[in-house]
């Protein structure tokens, strides 16, 4: 199975673990990420202005080369996968944005949102299957307590992004019993960690930090988990200590093939 | 056009779905940072009292986490309603909240580049 990938800037470059333990999970479980040529940022957050294509453009760019290719396009990193798929949905769904974006565009046949987007986790709950997964771990996490933390982009708005419930989501929870460790449930796993205020107001991103990261310790976590550059820049730095990983790294090392 | 009129039709909400039942500033995780919370900028805009939300910090507090939207009962999508005030101020010359000359010491070396890149789409034009 070959997926078209768009693994955004921030995995080029301080997010590079979070790619690479993607990819070598990704051979181990058998399935190909073909990185689309020449992407584009995808500006890191939805412009949910009405008015706005210009701010969309790199993202329909993205879309249209998946489509080229007949394949689901994959993301990886949260915000990619929030942008990508409400721009797709705006496609999909809201003709005056379609009608000026492919007046912009000029594509050889205009995109019309047909493209699937897939995060790599659904790859894993829809594609794979936590029950074949689990039969391809060799260093089962045995012991390990493990927090999952959805923050706000890999869910919502639910209607549109389709992955999980995103009141009870469970898809991590299912990865991490999957990789043979013990998940942790805790009220914090989607509420916003603070973003990205900690530019402008990095008092107020400590205040977040803490009550997330505080929330998944009480519910006595060893490490938390999560697929945002974003959100762990502003949760490693907790007080408590609690190391944060990309669930990549964590299933590569499930899988054996962490380097 | 007027401000009412313009936010009205940046953010594509109906504010007159609105029942004040207050849940989108009740999830609001920049609820203590902000001066006028959620369902006050649906109200506001309702009332086209707009001055005083696009000279407010509140504008930039705002952390586009899509729980008010998840959780507003009558799906009026409040952070639509804060995205179209805000980009209403910053589209005026020389308004953009964050200034790139700034940046340098706002940075480390783990900022990654998703910050920079949100945080310009939000405070900058
Ligand atoms: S949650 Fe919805 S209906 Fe309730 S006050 Fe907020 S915008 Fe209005
Ligand atoms: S999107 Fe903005 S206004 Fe809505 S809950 Fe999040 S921070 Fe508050």
């Amino acid at each position: 199975m070959v997926f078209s990938y768009y693994p955004g800037c921030t995995l080029k470059s301080k997010a590079t673990e979070l790619d690479r333990y993607a990819r070598l999970s990704a051979s181990a479980l058998g399935f190909e990420l073909e990185e689309i040529e020449n992407w584009q940022c995808c500006g890191g957050v939805y412009p949910m202005a009405k008015d706005e294509i210009a701010t969309k453009l790199s993202s329909i760019r993205a879309l249209n080369d998946a489509k080229m290719h007949g394949q689901d396009l994959l993301t990886l990193c949260s915000a990619c996968h929030n942008v990508i798929k409400q721009v797709n949905n705006d496609m999909q769904t809201n003709e005056d944005i379609r009608t000026r974006a492919n007046n912009y565009l000029q594509l050889d046949e205009p995109y019309l949102g047909e493209t699937k987007v897939v995060h790599y986790l659904e790859v894993l709950r829809d594609t794979i299957g936590f029950e074949e997964l689990k039969k391809k771990v060799v260093n089962p996490l045995k012991g390990k307590k493990i927090a999952a933390y959805y923050g706000c982009l890999l869910l919502r708005p639910g209607s549109v992004l389709k992955m999980d419930d995103p009141e009870n989501p469970k898809i991590m929870e299912d990865l991490i019993k999957a990789l043979g460790a013990t998940p942790v449930v805790y009220p914090m796993r989607n509420e916003c960690c603070g973003g990205y205020l900690s530019l402008d107001d990095k008092e107020a991103v400590a205040k977040r930090r803490e009550k997330v990261v505080q929330s998944a310790a009480e519910f006595g976590c060893d490490c938390m988990i999560t697929a945002c550059p974003l959100c762990m820049y502003n949760l490693k730095k907790n007080e408590d200590q609690i190391p944060v990983y990309y669930f990549t790294e964590l299933l590569a090392e499930a899988l054996g093939v962490k380097e | 056009m007027d401000k009412r009129e313009e936010v009205l039709l940046i953010s594509g909400v109906d504010v007159l779905k609105c029942m004040r039942c207050g849940k989108c500033s009740a999830t609001c995780p920049s609820y203590d940072e902000m001066e006028y919370h959620p369902h006050q900028f649906v109200y506001m805009v309702e009332t086209g009292n707009i001055e005083p939300l696009l000279s407010s910090e509140s504008l930039y507090k705002c952390l586009s986490c899509f729980a008010c939207v998840e959780r507003c009962p009558r799906g009026v999508e409040p952070a639509k309603v804060v995205e179209a005030v805000r980009l209403s101020a910053i589209r005026q010359k020389g308004a953009n909240h964050l200034k790139a000359e700034n940046v340098p010491e706002l940075i480390d070396d783990d900022t990654p580049q998703q910050l920079l890149m949100s945080a310009f789409r939000k405070y900058s034009k």
